[in-house]
């Protein structure tokens, strides 16, 4: 029994270690480096950056407030409410696209016409993105023991304070841990972006469809580029291993199936 | 003055918690048993779950303020210090910290989290950050439940001091009788959301109006049939056993016997005792400098020294004697 578990366990690590580290042993480091130069890598980046981090904004300024009520209040149609925020994690990537189009597009619902902009992909990466936050910061207020509120309420502390100073500090290290998940997602953001926003150079073309419009072009661009998030998501997934040990209580992780 | 008038009404799962008391500057320890609706009571008054009718502090109406403008001072049983902050931090949250952190004999812990403190300690940071908000009532929730044995006496005669210098109302749920005689000046009793009796520790002890009470106080309770018997009345047990009381009844009745009127002896003793009934000791167990002995249907409490004296073991065969004023008897 235990060589044979032994083997299944050897031949998933292989399979999945294998890829990733393919990415570096295809060319030298050096290599990898002076890619990261071409122009495509570079306006990838910037536009990357860019968009990911006025998504992550838009995501902590109107998820936050939206998980809290969510994680306080109990109310008729909650449990409906939470489905939705969790739809875009196993939404395909596709629908989401189209989905965006329908919405936003030029014969959209709301006919703002912002498809094809860099607009729209800060619109693609926050659909995609943020029930990765609000989910994790639904579980992290939720895991504030109601005693420490009720404590600071007969400390005469009202409703913002309770936010600021009690629910939003215990909350922080969950918060972190599903703004570093959201992160990593949005940067990896592909098929809703590449539908709702195209991939046009220094506009829309974000580090991931560089990587898919350069592979028959340059394919040491494409690995290069392709090395660097995978350095992003390394040092994400040790920012949410790190923050998981604060004092906030366990907060759930959800996989999403979507990519 | 009356400087809190309680008169409320809180609808529970089971029934409902209706309690009116007045609390002048004096604690008042509420006991019963778990689910009596005790924490809800003092909640109720703080303002964190909804009541009906009256809470006045110092002639203010309070019933429509919300709990964070109700200046209670409220000690939560696991104490529930804010485990991101500071002692002097949990402390200024509620309000000046000035000289409370000395008075409490927390000074030095001041920049430890709670994490890193005892119970003893956490129980008076608890405490001084209840102070700090300068309360008008002070409400604890099983102040002592949280500590272990060894340091529970010691915060007791603390708690007790530190309550008795305050002079404010203050009310303090527990499930023990015997803290509540410790550290309050009158003791009610709330059962299914009523209080069936108020007063002294004292008052209970000598006069409880139910079986429950007196079980409650630490009472043996011995069911039966009472019947007149020349000066006294007799009570026959189901075993047959005739116990004899002071008391005046008639019909069933409880007869309650208290463990520190009961005395122990190899052999019939020949004093003024007017019951003695001979069983079995089923257990021993020291409670402090005292020793609690399990003898057929009740359980005495003697001094350790009397315990050794008498040599005693499990299954010897001992007499039990109490006088006939020691036996009081309740209707069932």
């Amino acid at each position: 029994m235990k060589a044979v578990f032994g083997l299944a366990a050897a031949v998933t690590l292989t399979f999945l270690v294998l890829p990733v580290l393919a990415i570096f042993l295809q060319v030298s480091p050096a290599t990898l480096l002076h890619e990261l130069g071409d122009p495509v890598a570079r306006d990838a980046l910037v536009v990357s950056v860019r968009t990911t981090l006025i998504a992550q904004a838009l995501i902590v300024v109107f998820g936050t407030p939206t998980a809290y009520l969510l994680a306080t209040r109990r109310f008729r149609g909650r449990n409906v409410v939470l489905t939705f925020v969790e739809l875009p994690l196993v939404l395909p990537p596709a629908v989401a696209g189209i989905g965006l189009l329908a919405a936003f597009g030029r014969m959209g619902l709301l006919p703002a016409g912002v498809a094809f902009t860099q607009t729209a992909v800060v619109l693609a990466v926050t659909f995609v993105a943020a029930p990765f936050y609000v989910r994790t910061a639904i579980a992290s207020f939720e895991g504030v023991d109601p005693q420490l509120v009720a404590a600071a309420r007969t400390l005469g502390a009202g409703p913002w304070r309770v936010f600021g100073r009690v629910a939003l500090p215990l909350a922080a290290g969950g918060l972190g841990a599903g703004l570093a998940l959201s992160f990593a997602r949005g940067l990896g953001e592909f098929g809703a972006t590449i539908m709702f926003a195209g991939s046009l150079q220094r506009v829309t073309e974000t580090l991931p469809l560089a990587i898919y419009a350069e592979f028959a072009r340059s394919f040491d661009v494409a690995l290069a580029i392709g090395a660097l998030l995978v350095a992003f998501s390394f040092i994400l997934l040790l920012v949410v291993k790190w923050l998981r040990f604060g004092w906030t209580s366990p907060f759930r992780f959800v996989p999403s199936t979507s990519a | 003055m009356a400087a809190l008038r309680l008169d409320l009404t809180v609808p529970l799962r089971a029934f409902d918690l209706r309690v009116a008391l007045d609390v002048g500057a004096e604690t008042v320890a509420i006991v019963g048993p778990s689910g009596a609706g005790k924490s809800t009571l003092l909640r109720a008054i703080a303002g964190l779950v909804s009541a009906r009718g009256v809470v006045e502090v110092g002639g203010r109406d309070w019933s429509r303020l919300p709990a964070e403008r109700r200046p209670v001072g409220f000690v939560f049983q696991d104490y529930a210090l804010f485990p991101h902050l500071t002692v002097r931090k949990n402390v200024e949250f509620g309000g000046r910290a000035d000289g409370l952190l000395e008075r409490l004999g927390i000074a030095d812990l001041a920049d430890a989290r709670p994490r890193e403190l005892s119970g003893g300690e956490r129980q008076r940071v608890a405490l001084a950050r209840a102070l700090a908000r300068a309360p008008e009532v002070l409400l604890l929730d099983e102040p002592l439940a949280a500590l272990d044995p060894h340091t529970r006496d010691a915060v007791r005669s603390e708690l007790r001091a530190t309550l008795r210098e305050l002079g404010l109302p203050a009310i303090l749920v527990t499930h023990d009788f015997v803290d509540a005689a410790a550290l309050a000046d009158r003791v009610g009793v709330l059962v299914d959301g009523s209080l069936v009796q108020v007063g002294t520790a004292e008052e209970l002890i000598a006069a409880p109006v139910s079986p429950f009470v007196a079980r409650f106080a630490g009472g043996n309770v011995l069911h039966g049939h009472a019947r007149r018997e020349g000066e006294l009345t007799a009570v026959e047990l189901a075993d047959r056993t005739i116990v004899l009381s002071a008391d005046l009844a008639q019909g069933d009745v409880a007869a309650i016997v208290y463990p520190w009127d009961v005395t122990l002896a190899r052999a019939l003793p020949s004093d003024s005792a007017q019951n003695h009934l001979q069983a079995e000791v089923h257990s021993i167990v020291p409670v402090g400098n005292r020793v609690r002995v399990a003898v057929g249907p009740v359980t005495a409490e003697v001094t350790a020294e009397s315990a050794s004296r008498l040599s005693l073991r499990e299954g010897d065969l001992v007499v039990a004697s109490w006088k006939a004023t020691a036996t009081r008897l309740v209707a069932r």
